[in-house]
């Protein structure tokens, strides 16, 4: 007999206990379920303007939705927690990327600008330019900008930590972020959040 | 817009995630019981404020759409 069998008395109806226990584990893991907060977290490391969107739509729509949110920014995603943001694109080698006209008659919008890659490294000026219809299309298309999403996420109580060894490799100083990063970590303190949340994202 | 609702918020022109943002922002300053209606132009409202009210616990009462506008009517919970 194992040592769990003696807890059982002998005289226990065993398909009876076995049908109530069912029951009971059946209502105690429901009641868990509908107690669990879920959570989101997220790994930034893109410090390009489109790729800025991902991590900041979802980090918000997450806190929006109930859920505990943290996102760690390292590499070029740290440019995404800079006081001032300066957030470009480059559809230099992205051939992705639409280049459309943000103004001007639906004719003119309509069209794809197929701009070589030679002809965007050799234009100087070509990223701001990009940059600037970017901006204009967000802006026209009722999409929100960085910043606000990033307001969004801050009030929502998303928590943002900071790579402190990214910080180190660059040269930055802390006092050139927003102050309302929760930590600057390294990766052995940002992976055991990671571990026990139930979403975790690379971006 | 539904005249009966406690609040009303206009988040037309806005896009996916802004109408949900404001509409949960607007929700918490809410007590319990009370009501909002809510009005959107982005097509995406419509599967993203059923999955939020199921998501958060409050009762999405009624959505319709008219001319390319949404609305929405939301109990606090």
């Amino acid at each position: 007999m194992g040592a769990a069998d003696k807890l059982i008395p002998e005289n226990l109806d065993k398909s009876r206990f076995d049908q109530w226990f069912d029951q009971r584990f059946e209502s105690k893991m429901a009641e868990r379920e509908a107690a669990h907060v879920p959570s989101l977290s997220i790994i930034a490391t893109k410090g390009t303007m489109d790729w800025a969107y991902p991590p900041f739509i979802l980090a918000s729509t997450a806190s929006a939705l109930g859920w505990d949110v943290s996102v760690f920014f390292t590499f070029y995603g740290l440019e995404l927690l800079k006081k001032d943001l300066h957030l470009e694109i480059s559809p230099l080698g992205n051939p992705s990327m639409p280049m459309k006209m943000p103004f001007g008659p639906q004719w003119l919008k309509d069209i794809n600008w197929n701009v070589p890659n030679a002809v965007m490294a050799g234009l100087p000026g070509f990223e701001k330019v990009a940059t600037g219809l970017m901006k204009q299309t967000v802006k026209s298309k009722g999409v929100a900008t960085i910043d606000e999403l990033r307001h969004a996420c801050i009030e929502a109580d998303v928590k943002l930590f900071a790579c402190q060894m990214t910080v180190d490799l660059f040269g930055y100083s802390q006092d050139e972020f927003i102050p309302e990063i929760e930590g600057w970590i390294g990766a052995a303190s940002f992976l055991p959040t990671a571990q026990k949340s139930d979403v975790c994202l690379f971006v | 817009m539904s005249t009966n609702a406690t609040q009303s918020l206009d988040t037309r022109g806005m896009n996916c995630p802004l109408p949900i943002l404001r509409t949960k922002k607007a929700l918490s300053a809410m007590s319990a019981g009370e009501t909002l209606a809510v009005t959107a132009t982005d097509p995406g409202s419509l599967k993203d404020m059923q999955a939020f009210c199921k998501q958060t616990g409050h009762e999405l009462i009624s959505s319709s759409t008219n001319q390319g506008e949404f609305e929405f009517l939301i109990r606090r919970a």
